[in-house]
């Protein structure tokens, strides 16, 4: 899996999910992100650079 | 291992995270750019000092394997001036916030700009003081709310670039939490820089000021910095009038604002007469 979340760190604001071109991510109800279409993921890197919570990793 | 992994592993304080701050705060976006761009400058860690003050974006250093402190409110620069001062070989970056550097710590920001000491300073501008719950600081744009001002505040804030510039500081940037790359390069560039550098990060804090400014949420607060955030060349392209309509508009200039090599560095200078006491002239 190239897309890692760690979930123990998200705090769900939600920034990768809105900044994500490919609407691979969403905040679940319990208010983490999660990868809800993790086969678009096009490894941009938009969602791990701006999450402050260092919560999405992303193997390149 | 991604990128920021490796950085982690690297350079913060293991098992310290999640750290304190609240969803979608800017400050874990700079204090990460921050550790990108000692990594870029490939730096040992024994070779940086954070030195921060106290406010929310002062938590930075204790996340930090580096030589830190968490010093006194608005004394980050004075504390740091001091590290710089016992070893000049310290790369000394100072983590603070827009209270903390320019209410507490103003008097002490232009007197380090005006020595020109090879310090890298970042202030993480939130609009507001976000720990204590709210209240307006010298960097509230007029017209916006806080606890403090729950009808608006009245006053002006600070150009904050073109106080650190007018007192001596040699190397002026901003950028924004939006922006990463470019941030990463104008504290890179800041650290690189012999002198004073001051780097103002335009940051969101959700919590206490976008809540009553009625801004969003942590992704509206960051699409805001991308439509008002200008780099630096578009920005200079512009003539007077549009320049103007753009300042009106809330929008301001991103990158590398100022740069003068030709002024000497303190640390330098006090070698200098050093060397001059010890040969009696």
């Amino acid at each position: 899996m190239s897309l890692k979340i760690i979930t123990k760190r998200c705090k769900g604001c939600g920034i990768c999910a809105a900044f994500c071109p490919k609407k691979v991510l969403a905040v679940s109800e319990i208010g983490k992100v999660e990868a809800v279409a993790e086969e678009n993921c096009i490894k941009c890197g938009q969602c791990e650079m701006r999450c402050p919570d260092y919560a999405i990793l992303l193997d390149k | 291992m991604s990128v920021m992994e490796d950085l982690i592993a690297k350079y913060f304080r293991p098992g310290r995270l999640p750290h304190i701050w609240c969803p979608g705060c800017g400050n874990g976006v700079i204090t990460g750019a921050i550790v990108k761009a000692i990594d870029k400058q490939g730096l040992a860690k024994d070779d940086v000092a954070i030195i921060s003050g106290i406010g929310c974006s002062s938590r930075s250093s204790g996340y930090l394997d580096f030589n830190t402190a968490n010093t006194l409110h608005g004394r980050a620069l004075p504390i740091a001036t001091g590290v710089k001062m016992g070893n000049p070989k310290l790369n000394v970056i100072v983590c603070s916030g827009d209270g903390d550097c320019t209410a507490i710590g103003g008097n002490h920001l232009i007197h380090a700009a005006r020595r020109n000491i090879d310090l890298t300073l970042v202030v993480y501008n939130n609009s507001i003081y976000g720990m204590t719950g709210g209240q307006y600081s010298p960097m509230t744009p007029k017209g916006s709310k806080a606890t403090t001002a729950p009808y608006a505040t009245i006053e002006p804030s600070f150009n904050l670039l073109a106080l650190a510039q007018a007192a001596g500081a040699t190397y002026v940037a901003r950028g924004t939490t939006y922006h990463v790359p470019q941030l990463v390069d104008v504290i890179a560039k800041g650290i690189a820089h012999k002198g004073f550098s001051i780097i103002e990060v335009v940051s969101a804090c959700p919590i206490s000021f976008g809540r009553q400014n009625k801004m969003g949420g942590p992704a509206q607060m960051m699409m805001w910095q991308r439509d008002h955030g200008v780099l630096k060349a578009v920005w200079d392209r512009m003539d007077e009038e549009k320049k103007a309509e753009a300042i009106a508009a809330g929008k301001f200039p991103i990158g590398v604002l100022y740069e003068n090599n030709d002024v000497q560095e303190y640390t330098a200078a006090y070698d200098e007469i050093i060397k001059r006491a010890q040969e009696g002239k």
